[in-house]
């Protein structure tokens, strides 16, 4: 029971609440100084529970028992409560500490913008779900957090609303992250039906995992006999993971991301890059049993990952957006993240999860700086020579490019071979035919990381400048909160990766331990041992040298007038496949011809026919023209003419007295 | 529970019901040309209301399940006629609603209605009162006299103060309901000369002790009455008086209808079609759940292609309600309590969001999407709570709308999971049409010169529309306030009808 | 000299000439004194009656004579209140033609 757990989230809020409310009355310096303090005050709040939680006396959690929420006494009781423990932990100071810098680097970055406070308003609001996703107790708790930050990746992707662009980008965000969200509210039925709760502990434990594993659904099961079925716990494994698609940017709901860079450039840092959209892994990691107990769904996240990983790779290599490069690159390291989960790595998933949050972070605020300095421009064929302009922002940027090409000892390097070693060991070691292919797509894919992040250095620092002659005197370095932030997150993607050293180099899997993820060895014999580090020396070396061709063939590719590029373009198989991707895989197109057109056709047909033909025209219209026919009909008797009427009446009263005296007479006779 | 309050006797549902209707009286002693004073009058005696409303929430107590505060007065004797009022889990919270949003409507019209004020006032008095005496009324001829009287001043309301096509809409809306609630008074005829009585109470008790109904009565009664409610939900596909009604309705008039009078439709299935007839409804239970489903598909398909505002929230109004009839046909606690919560969610999301389009119709005389879109950097504030109020109404957690749609869609997903997932759908395309609507009001460039300088909110529309947002975050972070009233009374109906 | 036949002979003749002149004339002044007629007609069926029902009880009733004074009265006020809203009706649309009265068509 701690219930300064509740400031974590609390403090950014209250911030949102100042900055939204009073922002523009208090002026931009005190709105900086609020929104910035918010989540470092989180930040220290969390390193403070931190501090208790590696205590060894205590026990490794924290929890607030909150108050009830949907509640209905004895029949369903979720409540408001908040659990603090290694993963959380971690997740916790990386949102508040990345988010400070990303925070303090957006003073700079957003000064004289109109709507300073409302940006420094949905920061902070997105801070706070951001921290309710990772501190929820419950998955509808989490939910919250899932929907909360979707809502402000939706405000802050439309943050310039002027642009139409802006709004579409933002709307799709929102729009595909529910299609997600429907997948993971139908998860959670399953789990309230099965498990009777959405309690992380209750869903993880191994004796409710092990006899709701019995259950099956009466989903493919046998139509004659009815047996058969999908088993629960992987038919909840996979809608969480379609959840998980949603917000993490996989194959078939990735659309949103590369739109989403409309934001501004910190907000693709914190929110597309850093944290946010790797809240999927993170629920992943988080239900860890669950999804351990559900082979059949890891194979299909192993399979979504590397696909997502390689086609996102394949797209980045021709963007000339420096903001898209970088989109797609994330998406691309999101598919690693749970190619790494689908192949039972979830330690390295997570490593992976943490690494990627300082150099992708850096690498974006990186390119922040060189738009900044550009005057908003993204366009990489407009750039080039800025080495000499922006020297420390082409030194961070390096950094940050040679840690996702995983140039040891840089973060991604540690974390990148983890992924790719539990693949090698899952393929090759164990003999799954599955695992080795997409093993061979994710080695492909670093390599293929490692040459289009060359690509994007050479383009814009390196080369010939192509900057617009007017532009040409006016670029300049970033100062003051731009470069610290872009220094600190360089030297966390230079150490990153120390957090998390393997055994078999000397290490001791720090981050894993603590999270709880990592997958002891203690119970492997000596030489069972020597094989596994037997291959993860083969594997690391492996991809070093995949990773140093990458850059290499980079380098080679677009050093200054190698040519190579145009020469690959003008082939007839390099225009195909250069057209393709340059054009996306024509994903977008579609899915708009398949599926939203369509849609939207036929909502028009359908109000049309059914809402105004059919039940308007015909039914309602119908049966008022029927009462109107037979007004018509008995209208006609209605003369007007005195006399006519008597005469009805008269005959009407003898009518009735032939009966009255009919009756009598019956009685008389009676 | 108030203790103070325990001992203190006094007829507290008659004085919420009719409070309103005396109120419209004084008003009729008021000169009409001082409008102002007319105005302020109404204002005073619907926050008396919601007085009296509070004071009978204080007195309300959450531990039973029976009816409360039950007052019962021979009226029409040789007829077995009486005033009999009650409340309970069903109702406590509708007539809350009720009593909370008619003040707010009273100060939105402050500037829009400038005609016939006197009437106009008079007409949403006399409607209070008939929406509320329709949720305590607990005989059959009581609840038809107040469920019929609601219909008159709502006429009124759109065939007089309401927009171009007010009568064709006025006539639709009036037509439609009367049939439907025609066919329900034969039913209530039909059980009087079944049961001998029109009290609820005893009714249920005798057709389940004495006078049981065989299954072909069940079956065409229980017709009869859904029939008038479906109408009035409406279910698909009797909804197409909603789109004109709210169209030509002036504000005040879309926000009652949307916020209290269609909840008329769903309660009246709780209270009286359902329990009265369950063989019959459990044996039209799929093809209710389907008519449902279908209409919160529909509605939300409906609702994308809409170019007019208001036509566009009216068919989401569709889409809604669809959840609230699905869960009536759930009998369990988890989906009827989603129901309950989902006809206030939906009366505070939608009844804001008619009261924000009454304010920019106000200021731009127009409802056509396409003559707004970049509003947002002219009026922030205003966008700020038209946002809210989408995001309400589209389900975001941690808002109101989220909690009832949840407990909705577990209990229909758990009886057949092909419900749960269309209905789930429905959530998808209502983020689609809401966002699409956002995005072509708010966003975008500012293209029209006409909407460069309106006017963003005055603090009257800041007064009127916050108490919205406090309900809404409310009954989204902490529901169990309101779940707690209603839920015995739910368990007490869910075990008579597994009876 | 008193036979009840030959009166109700005659109260039937008068009745369907009044009868006849209600229905079949077109000027509401001859309508009217149809009516009269067809009143009349009652009248001395009930004085026709009323004299038969006198003979036959010792008590001397004359409730038939009463009655047919009560017609009369009746009577009277019924032709004056018709007259007037004939003269009304004359005044406002200048014609007592029930054929072109027909304001009440359908």
């Amino acid at each position: 029971m701690d219930s300064n757990l509740l400031w974590i989230p609390l403090f950014p809020f209250l911030g949102f609440l100042l900055n939204g409310i009073l922002g523009k009355r208090l002026g931009n310096r005190a709105v900086s100084v609020i929104a910035s303090v918010a989540p470092l005050l989180a930040f220290m709040v969390s390193f403070g529970a931190w501090r208790k939680i590696i205590d060894p006396a205590s026990s490794g959690a924290l929890h607030w028992d909150g108050f009830p929420w949907i509640w209905l006494d004895g029949i369903l009781e979720i409540p408001f409560a908040l659990h603090f423990d290694g993963l959380s932990a971690v997740m916790c100071l990386v949102i508040t500490g990345v988010g400070s810098l990303i925070h303090l680097y957006s003073i700079g970055y957003m000064k004289g913008d109109p709507g300073y406070h409302r940006y420094f308003a949905y920061l902070n609001l997105f801070t706070t779900f951001m921290l309710l996703l990772v501190l929820g107790d419950n998955l509808l708790l989490l939910f919250i957090g899932w929907e909360g930050v979707g809502l402000c990746s939706y405000l802050l992707i439309g943050f310039w609303f002027q642009e139409d662009e802006n709004c579409a980008a933002g709307k799709k965000a929102f729009i595909v992250n529910r299609v997600g969200d429907l997948a993971f509210l139908l998860g959670m039925f399953l789990c309230l039906i099965y498990f009777g709760t959405l309690e992380m502990s209750a869903l993880t434990n191994a004796d409710n995992i092990a006899q709701v594993s019995m259950e099956t659904t009466g989903f493919m099961a046998d139509p004659d006999t009815g047996t058969g079925g999908m088993a629960v716990i992987t038919a909840i494994a996979i809608l969480l993971f379609i959840g998980a698609t949603g917000k993490s940017a996989q194959i078939p709901l990735y659309v949103w991301l590369p739109d989403a860079m409309a934001g501004p450039t910190p907000v693709s840092a914190l929110i597309h890059a850093a944290t946010m959209v790797t809240s999927g892994v993170y629920l992943c990691c988080r239900l860890m049993p669950l999804f351990e107990a559900a082979p059949m769904a890891l194979s299909i996240v192993a399979v979504v990952g590397a696909c997502t990983a390689l086609l996102a790779a394949l797209i980045a290599f021709t963007q000339n957006d420096i903001k898209k490069v970088l989109a797609y690159s994330t998406v691309s390291q999101l598919g690693y993240m749970f190619f790494a989960i689908g192949v039972g790595a979830f330690s390295a998933a997570f490593f992976h999860v943490v690494t990627h949050a300082f150099f992708k972070a850096l690498l974006f605020l990186g390119s922040g700086a060189v738009i900044h300095a550009m005057h908003h421009e993204q366009d990489m064929r407009k750039m080039g020579g800025l080495r000499k302009q922006l020297p420390f922002t082409h030194l961070t940027f390096l950094i940050g490019t040679f840690a996702i090409a995983g140039v040891p000892p840089l973060a991604g390097f540690f974390s990148k071979d983890e992924i790719l070693f539990a693949g090698y060991k899952a393929g090759i070691m164990d003999g799954n035919s599955l695992a080795t292919m997409f093993w061979y797509v994710s080695v492909a894919t670093a390599g293929m990381t490692a040459f289009y992040m060359m690509r994007c250095v050479a383009m814009t620092f390196w080369g010939n400048s192509n900057v617009d002659a007017k532009l040409e005197g006016k670029v300049h370095e970033p100062g003051g909160w731009i470069g610290f932030a872009l220094f600190v997150l360089a030297i966390a993607s230079a150490l990153g990766g120390f957090l998390n050293v393997p055994e078999f180099l000397g290490g001791h899997a720090i981050l894993g331990h603590f999270t709880g993820l990592h997958v002891s060895h203690a119970n492997m014999t000596p030489e069972e041992l020597d094989i596994l580090h037997a291959g993860e020396w083969t594997s690391m070396f492996i991809s070093l040298a995949i990773a140093g061709a990458g850059l290499l063939v980079g380098y080679l590719f677009y050093r200054n007038g190698s040519g190579l590029p145009a020469a690959f373009r003008s082939s007839a198989p390099g225009a195909f496949l250069g057209n393709l991707s340059e054009n996306k895989f024509y994903v977008d197109e579609l899915y708009a011809f398949l599926i939203v057109r369509p849609f939207e056709a036929i909502s028009q047909l359908m109000h049309t026919l059914i809402d105004q033909v059919l039940i308007d025209r015909l039914l309602v219209g119908g049966s008022a023209l029927f009462v109107r026919g037979l007004g018509e009909l008995t209208r006609r008797m209605q003369t007007g003419f005195i006399p006519g009427y008597l005469l009805t009446f008269g005959c009407g009263a003898l009518v009735l007295i032939y009966i009255l005296l009919n009756q009598l007479a019956k009685g008389g006779a009676q | 529970m108030i203790p103070e309050l325990e001992s203190f006797k006094m007829p507290i549902l008659s004085l919420v019901t009719l409070t309103p209707a005396l109120g419209a009286l004084l008003l009729t002693l008021i000169d009409r040309n001082n409008k102002a004073l007319i105005r302020q009058i109404a204002l005073m005696v619907s926050f008396l209301g919601l007085l009296f409303s509070l004071i009978m929430v204080g007195n309300f107590d959450a531990t039973v399940g029976t009816m409360q505060m039950e007052e019962n007065l021979p009226w029409i004797e040789s007829l077995g006629i009486s005033y009999h009022l009650g409340v309970d889990g069903f109702s406590v919270l509708l007539i809350l609603l009720t009593s909370f949003s008619m003040p707010f409507v009273f100060l939105s019209t402050w500037k829009a209605v400038d005609s016939r004020v006197k009437e106009f006032h008079i007409a949403l008095l006399l409607l209070q009162t008939g929406m509320i005496g329709a949720f305590v009324a607990l005989d059959l001829i009581l609840f038809y006299l107040f469920y019929e009287a609601m219909l008159v001043p709502m006429y009124l309301i759109i065939g007089i103060w309401g927009g171009k096509d007010r009568v064709y809409a006025a006539l639709k809306f009036f037509i439609y309901t009367m049939v439907g609630s025609l066919f329900m008074f034969l039913a209530i005829l039909y059980l009087y000369n079944h049961a001998g009585t029109f009290d609820l109470p005893l009714l249920l008790e005798r057709l389940r002790t004495t006078n049981p109904l065989d299954g072909t009565q069940q079956f065409w009664l229980f017709l009869a009455f859904a029939l008038s409610f479906a109408i009035k939900v409406p279910l698909f596909p009797l909804h197409t008086w909603l789109p004109d009604a709210h169209v030509q309705a002036p504000t005040a008039g879309s926000v009652v209808l949307a916020g209290v009078l269609l909840k008329m439709g769903t309660y009246g299935l709780l209270r009286f079609a359902i329990p009265l007839f369950p063989e019959a409804a459990m044996d039209l239970r799929e093809e209710f759940c389907w008519l449902a489903v279908t209409g919160i598909i529909f509605g939300a398909c409906m609702a994308l292609v809409q170019t007019d505002i208001k036509k566009l929230i009216a068919y989401s109004s569709v889409s809604h309600l669809g959840f609230v009839v699905l869960a009536c046909f759930m009998n369990d606690v988890e989906s009827l309590t989603g129901a309950i919560l989902q006809m206030v969610n939906h009366g505070l999301s939608t009844g804001m969001l008619f009261l924000m389009i009454g304010i920019i119709y106000e200021r731009r005389h127009t409802r056509e999407l396409a003559d707004y879109g970049g509003l947002a950097g002219v009026v922030p504030v205003y966008s700020v709570f038209f946002i809210i109020a989408v995001l309400s109404s589209i389900g975001l957690p941690g808002l109101n709308g989220f909690v009832g749609e949840f407990l909705i869609l577990f209990g229909a997903f758990r009886a057949d999971a092909v419900w749960g997932i269309l209905a789930a759908s429905g959530v998808v395309l209502g983020a689609l049409y809401m966002l699409k609507m956002t995005k072509m009001f708010l966003f975008g460039p500012l293209v029209h010169d006409a909407n460069r300088n309106v006017q963003d909110l005055q603090t009257r529309e800041i007064l009127y529309l916050s108490p919205f947002v406090i309900m809404m975050v409310w009954l989204g972070l902490y529901p169990s306030t309101f779940t707690k009233l209603v839920q015995p009374t739910l368990s007490l109906y869910v075990q008579m009808l597994q009876n | 000299m008193f036979s009840l036949p030959a009166l109700l002979y005659l109260s039937a003749l008068l009745f369907s000439i009044g009868i006849y002149g209600v229905l079949a004339r077109r000027n509401i002044l001859v309508v009217l004194m149809s009516l009269e007629l067809m009143l009349n007609a009652v009248n001395i069926a009930l004085v026709g009656f009323g004299r038969v029902h006198a003979l036959s009880t010792t008590s001397g009733e004359h409730g038939g004579q009463i009655f047919t004074l009560m017609v009369l009265a009746v009577a009277a006020a019924e032709a004056a209140i018709g007259l007037s809203l004939l003269l009304l009706i004359w005044r406002r649309w200048k014609t007592i033609d029930l054929r072109e009265l027909c304001r009440l068509s359908g």
